[in-house]
């Protein structure tokens, strides 16, 4: 009697290896799915039980199912991309420096002038309204300026 | 206004590539970066780059409000920022239709709102 081929393991490998693509390609693009990646997560213990049922009918059914030996690597596999997809998502990412001495509430932002996409130098105190109503540089009286650092590389 | 250490040639593709339309300023010696002490040394491509943070800054020069993220994955939605605005401000800032994505529309309008004056 010929067994029967054990797709579950593979399944759930695969589905495990999507979720983990799809983090960075689709979830991190809407702030619903990136800041707790909630939908990853669920697609992950999706590719887990498939895994886990997989290799469940691999051992307590040998006569029926094969899969004992692909099934335990793709279960190990699926546990790695798990783990890698841990560590990027919740350990790498929050190894952000203290900026200890960054401006705290109530204080000044330190002026500065740097060049736009286009090279005009742009200087932060030409952008704010001045106190007294005369606006400097370019930026209207009473402005409020929005500083957005980014990790770059565009 | 954004800040990152790209030459003002990447963020030109960059913003033509994406139809952004805020300012983006170039630090390519993570200078300014240094002084508000939001450096990240080495966690570039080839060098140092910023850590994600954003400060609403008020007319007379003083930040007023700020977010440093715990996480990189993890940055200020717009409508935190247009909040604090409010709070700051004790009025509503234009109301805003925020699109989900949060980098390619929301921000622009969030930096109008924020650069109003008052």
């Amino acid at each position: 009697m010929t067994r029967r081929r054990n797709f579950l393991p593979l399944a759930g490998f695969l589905i495990c290896v999507a979720a983990f693509l799809a983090y960075p390609l689709v979830f991190a693009r809407y702030p619903v799915t990136r800041d707790v990646p909630w939908a990853s997560w669920l697609l992950f213990v999706l590719g887990l039980a498939l895994v886990a049922a997989g290799l469940l009918r691999a051992f307590r059914r040998p006569e029926t199912f094969r899969g004992r030996i692909m099934g335990p690597i793709l279960g190990v596999l699926s546990l790695a991309v798990v783990g890698f997809f841990f560590l990027v998502t919740e350990v790498y990412s929050r190894q952000l420096p203290a900026s200890a001495g960054a401006p705290q509430i109530g204080q000044k932002a330190p002026d500065f002038t740097l060049p736009d996409s286009q090279g005009r130098p742009v200087r932060l105190s030409g952008l704010l309204g001045a106190p007294a109503g005369g606006a400097a540089g370019s930026g209207a009286p009473g402005s409020w300026v929005l500083l957005v650092f980014y990790r770059g590389y565009w | 206004m954004a800040i990152s250490v790209d030459p003002p040639a990447t963020t030109r593709e960059h913003l033509a590539k994406t139809g952004w339309t805020y300012t983006f300023l170039s630090d390519p010696r993570a200078e300014v970066i240094r002084r508000y002490d939001l450096l990240h040394p080495n966690a570039g491509q080839t060098g140092d780059i910023a850590r994600p943070a954003e400060l609403l800054v008020d007319p007379t020069g003083t930040v007023r409000w700020r977010n440093l993220t715990e996480s990189y994955w993890v940055r200020a939605r717009p409508e935190a920022v247009l909040e604090a605005f409010d709070q700051l401000t004790g009025r509503r800032a234009q109301e805003p239709s925020f699109e989900p994505e949060y980098s390619r529309a929301a921000v622009p309008r969030c930096i109008s709102a924020a650069s109003r004056s008052t």
